[in-house]
């Protein structure tokens, strides 16, 4: 049942994206963004959504399963699509009782919606492409020259790692706990809002014991590998950038250059 | 007739890509008063075999009857064959959540919707059941020794009084004497009760010296479902997915090699022992 939460998880294929740098992927992230909010015009919407799809075919990631990651937003998206319809000021279309639906609440509800579902789609597949691993070391390495300002970065990007790590560990573990008091009866989908808060604390307890363990061990495991924070601190797999990353810098440049194009001219 | 299990099959994460076949078409049937050894390798898809059993993982296709009723029908009540099928889980400590031992092992009957008097008798009862030390009964859970939580755990399910019990490697983690508390408690439970109990390991000593019927599962396939003599005559197939047999099987067929007539059907030490005297006096007897 918690199974069903794709944000920000890896989806493990090959392909051009996958090998592509960690902080180049960040970068593309970021102008993805900025793309998404530089104006309102349909031409650039096409532009967006062409790089949008070009990104998904290379990516090799099935779009189905994108598209199933959305899911857990949808009601977001919903409320905002609403909002923008009924309380927009403009030109009136429709009258639906005290509510007045304006074309140009219209318009802006759907440019939300589409800038929405871009905006997690694009970040999305930045993560089903990088393994957290991958994505920390980006940003460490990406984030580094704060360091001047006594940034801990390393420290930070640890954290994050250790953090997205637990993630898959937990839901796993709050799945197996789940199952364990349900085989002694409890019941999880009965009664109003106070009793099913009520029968989360058989969950919430032993889950909680079960992350200050893991913690504690985690601690043990790395100071007996004689770790002290990023001091002196070598990678394995230092990040190199390849032929591709510079290609792949090159082109979101032409692409944001182009974008821009567009809004001046169009 | 107690459990019918029949030919059922499940797939994880279906229609994600990655999907894994954990069961092929597992068939068998679990008779009353059986004391059943459900072995395999890690992945072999033990776990999920007997999470079908109380329910709680539904079949991608396939039939379970528990006393002849289909448990996927529309009105079964599934948490009543939870009670009725008692399943502990690997590491069931891990569970524990209650201030003290005694309310946590009243979970389990307070879920069942009995009164308050019954629910604290099936915890005395339970409690005493898995032999833990009355002193102990009002502690925190947490201040107990490994094996001694475990037995706290198990008697959680027992509380609900159920006919079948399900322990998913209920040794592991723990250390020799912790591992004979646990078992040796399973043995008196079921010659006091009569309840029906599968025991899941890959501990083939512990497996041998216990129970009545093995199961061997591999790759999601029921591979043998045989009395422990018989499966262990097959103690060459099981080297091949990664299993043994008892060390006192290899003993015995070694010497059954060597020239010496004992019998390599022996399960337990004690029994190898009896075998090779016997076998002894009949070649001084000879000469």
């Amino acid at each position: 049942m918690l199974r069903d939460i794709t944000i920000g998880q890896y989806y493990q294929t090959e392909s051009v994206i996958h090998r592509l740098d960690p902080r180049v992927k960040l970068m593309g992230t970021l102008v993805f963004i900025i793309s998404l909010f530089l104006g309102r015009s349909v031409w650039l919407y096409l532009g967006v959504t062409a790089f949008l799809a070009v990104i998904i075919k290379l990516s090799n990631v099935p779009l189905k399963f994108i598209v199933k990651g959305l899911k857990s937003v949808m009601i977001l998206v919903i409320f905002s699509a609403i909002f923008n319809l009924f309380l927009t000021d403009g030109q009136p279309l429709v009258h639906i009782w005290k509510l007045t639906i304006t074309k140009e609440g219209t318009i802006l509800a759907i440019f939300m919606v589409i800038r929405l579902l871009y905006l997690i789609m694009g970040s999305s597949l930045m993560t089903l492409t990088t393994t957290p691993n991958h994505l920390t070391d980006g940003l460490e390495k990406g984030l580094g020259f704060l360091k001047v300002f006594k940034v801990p970065v390393h420290e930070i990007a640890m954290m994050m790692s250790i953090a997205l790590r637990f993630i898959p560990i937990l839901i796993e573990e709050t799945d197996k706990i789940m199952k364990a008091q349900m085989a002694r009866g409890a019941n999880f989908e009965k009664g109003n809002l106070i009793q099913r808060a009520k029968a989360m604390i058989p969950v919430l307890v032993p889950l909680f014991i079960s992350a200050f363990r893991r913690a504690n061990e985690l601690a043990m495991a790395m100071e007996a590998r004689c770790y002290h924070g990023s001091e002196g601190r070598t990678k394995m797999k230092p990040l190199k950038y390849t032929k591709t990353d510079y290609i792949a810098y090159l082109l979101l440049a032409l692409y944001l250059v182009i974008l821009i194009v567009i809004r001046i001219f169009l | 007739m107690s459990i019918i299990v029949d030919k059922i099959n499940y797939i994880y994460e279906i229609g994600t890509g990655f999907e894994r076949q954990a069961l092929k078409d597992v068939s068998c049937v679990i008779e009353k008063n059986e004391f059943i050894g459900l072995i395999g390798h890690t992945g072999s898809g033990k776990s999920t075999f007997i999470q079908h059993l109380n329910g709680l993982i539904r079949a991608t296709s396939g039939n379970i009857f528990y006393e002849g009723q289909d448990i996927y029908d529309k009105d079964y009540d599934m948490r009543k064959l939870r009670s009725k099928v008692g399943l502990v889980f690997q590491y069931p400590e891990h569970q524990l959540f209650e201030t003290d031992i005694f309310k946590d092992v009243c979970f389990g009957p307070k879920n069942l919707g009995l009164s308050k008097m019954d629910t604290e008798l099936r915890a005395f009862e339970a409690l005493r059941l898995v032999g833990l030390d009355e002193n102990l009964y009002y502690q925190s859970p947490f201040d107990l020794s490994g094996g001694q939580k475990r037995r706290v755990a198990i008697a959680g399910v027992l509380a609900m009084k159920p006919d079948v019990l399900i322990l998913d490697e209920p040794t592991a983690g723990l250390d020799p004497k912790g591992r004979e508390e646990i078992l040796g408690c399973v043995q008196h439970l079921r010659e006091e009760t009569g309840i029906t109990v599968i025991l899941v390991s890959h501990s083939m000593e512990d497996v041998a010296r216990y129970v009545n019927r093995i199961m061997v599962m591999n790759d999601g396939i029921l591979m043998y479902d045989d009395t422990p003599a018989n499966v262990f005559a097959h103690y060459k197939e099981l080297e091949q997915i990664g299993l043994a047999a008892p060390n006192v099987t290899y003993i015995m067929n070694d010497m059954k090699k060597a020239g010496w007539n004992v019998d390599t059907s022996v399960l337990t030490v004690e029994q190898a022992r009896d075998s090779i005297l016997s076998c002894i006096d009949q070649n001084v007897y000879r000469k």
